[in-house]
């Protein structure tokens, strides 16, 4: 579904990919882990468009996407939930969910189905419902995320980019975003790639998971197996200092 | 949206009224006035208010459409509404051609790259002395006129100044309750988030900035030919700061707002005379205590005030009882 080959980006001088190859296959869940600084985002925002790759290629269902505007990319059927979330603040639940449909409007699509995604995304989520009239300011961080989410939802994209969907929230409300994740696959068939620096509860749910430091993919493979790799295990899951603090 | 019509129809008839109880011709062409400082702020606020975008060029596109109507038409004999059309073709193409790089700068550094524009504007008025007149001015516009009506006093001027009012007034109220009004707040917010929803935020922003320039342009050829007169002190940095801050005291992304501000800035100095040289701290005062008071605005701060000064009123009698 998406292959990436031999990707650079740099911002400004920092090559902040470095060669960076890997694919997804349809209904896949990849998981992208890697300490700060690896470059996690980076590689969403190649993939969104945001910040566009020098060199490489990204084939997209069969099409090139390499280059263009975030705006073309949404249309093929990517979309993203930004790192951090950034709801539009100043507009209410119900705004930045038809905002999510931004392109849609513009072709023209029926306004029912629009209305009808909308119905299903507040049916994922409840409390979006409660407070559609509300500003997106004023809703709790764990909320943000699901509107986040509900937006980039309301594109109805093939391809669903997460960037750090558990960032700052408690642990049962992360539980409870990555039960919709997992719902989404089962029931949509959404293809997704999620960043995070929960690596372990990210490697849990998804299929297969790539490990990335200072821009480079420097482990690959299913994500049971990764789960399992003594070297990921010592760097992002914490287990052989604690092993060793019981010892 | 029916109280939108419905507040939008309260405006109309209170502009249509307001001759019946003013007829000293001073007032009236303070309220020109404040109709021709209506359209700039309002200009002014699509960009600023709703896509977060900072300009301090304005005054520049006021006095380019001022101008160019001018010009046209005392000098080269072309009919006003022709030239009026002319200045703000040209303003928004300009505008739509610099915005582009300009608009990929942001905050401070846009402010800056808007406030160059604008003082470039103004040294041309200034220097071009073979067609503008320089620093003299220049005079001899003719009024615009319409079926053998010409607008030559303070009256008809009033009725024309505001029948463009409340069609900008219309055109912005539909703009931002449109689809692209929701993209522009959502630039405003997050541009990056904006983008991965497919909002071409890069477009939009140049669109937005032509718009508003070529509507600062009908607003300087309106200005042109009910003055009759133009000089560059008209369109200088000051005034660009003067339209900011009327966007601000009347409320950012508010159509009302702008509406506001521009009145409150323009009627201000008048109803300071009273203290003669002292105006100018006065007035600066009160401005800094409206910042410090009323943060969202005049459209937010009037109607809390007087629901602060009910609710006193009210609580009152029940502290005695």
């Amino acid at each position: 579904m998406l292959k990436v080959k031999n990707i650079n980006t740099y911002y400004g001088k920092v090559h902040a990919l470095k060669n960076i190859s890997l694919h997804l296959g349809e209904g896949e869940i990849v998981a992208l882990i890697g300490a700060n600084g690896a470059g996690k985002t980076t590689m969403l925002n190649t993939l969104s468009g945001v910040t566009p790759a020098s060199s490489g290629s990204i084939n997209f269902l069969g099409e090139s996407i390499t280059g263009l505007a975030p705006d073309r990319i949404v249309k093929n059927g990517v979309s993203q939930v930004p790192e951090g979330r950034q709801v539009f603040k100043g507009l209410t639940v119900a705004d930045n969910l038809e905002l999510g449909a931004y392109l849609r409007f513009c072709s023209r699509e029926s306004k029912d189905a629009i209305r009808r995604d909308m119905g299903h995304i507040y049916e994922l989520f409840p409390r979006l419902e409660e407070r559609r009239k509300q500003m997106a300011g004023t809703l709790s961080g764990g909320e943000q995320q699901m509107l986040a989410i509900g937006r980039a939802l309301m594109a109805k994209p093939k391809l669903l980019l997460l960037d750090e969907p558990s960032m700052g929230l408690a642990p049962l409300v992360v539980q409870e975003i990555f039960t919709v994740i997992e719902r989404l696959r089962r029931d949509e068939g959404t293809t997704i790639m999620l960043v995070e620096q929960n690596a372990k509860a990210a490697l849990k749910m998804a299929d297969r998971g790539y490990v990335l430091e200072t821009g480079k993919v420097i482990l690959e493979g299913p994500a049971a197996e990764l789960l399992e790799n003594r070297e990921v295990q010592r760097a992002y899951l914490g287990k052989d200092k604690k092993e060793i603090w019981e010892r | 949206m029916n109280r939108e019509v419905y507040k939008f129809l309260v405006l109309v008839a209170i502009v249509l009224l307001c001759p019946l109880a003013v007829h000293e011709g001073y007032i009236l062409n303070v309220l020109v006035f404040v109709g021709i400082h209506t359209m700039l702020a309002l200009a002014l606020n699509l960009l600023l208010g709703y896509a977060g975008q900072i300009s301090l060029g304005q005054a520049g596109f006021f006095g380019l459409g001022a101008y160019i109507s001018g010009i046209l038409t005392a000098t080269h004999g072309v009919n006003p509404w022709l030239a009026m059309g002319e200045g703000a073709v040209v303003v928004t193409l300009l505008a739509f051609l610099i915005g582009f790089p300009i608009l990929k700068l942001k905050g401070h550094y846009l402010a800056m790259a808007t406030l160059g524009l604008g003082i470039i504007i103004y040294i041309v008025f200034n220097e071009a002395v073979d067609q503008t007149g320089g620093p003299s001015g220049l005079s001899g516009i003719p009024n615009l006129s319409l079926g053998g009506i010409i607008f030559d006093n303070d009256l008809k001027n009033y009725y024309l100044i505001w029948t463009f009012v409340l069609l900008s007034m219309g055109l912005a109220l539909n703009l931002v309750h449109s689809r692209i009004g929701r993209a522009l707040r959502a630039i405003h917010d997050s541009e990056v988030a904006a983008r991965v929803m497919g909002v071409n935020a890069r477009l939009l922003k140049v669109q937005i900035f032509a718009l508003s320039a070529g509507l600062s342009a009908v607003a300087g050829s309106l200005y042109a030919h009910t003055m009759t007169f133009v000089a560059p002190a008209s369109f200088g940095f000051n005034f660009s700061v003067e339209l900011v801050t009327m966007v601000i005291i009347g409320g950012l992304a508010s159509i009302y707002g702008s509406l506001l501000g521009a009145a409150l800035l323009t009627l201000l100095p008048e109803l300071l005379r009273a203290f003669q040289d002292y105006d100018i701290i006065v007035y600066g005062l009160l401005l800094i205590i409206m910042t410090m008071y009323m943060p969202g605005g005049l459209v937010k701060g009037v109607p809390a005030l007087f629901s602060a000064i009910r609710s006193r009123l009210k609580r009152k009698p029940s502290a005695h009882a």
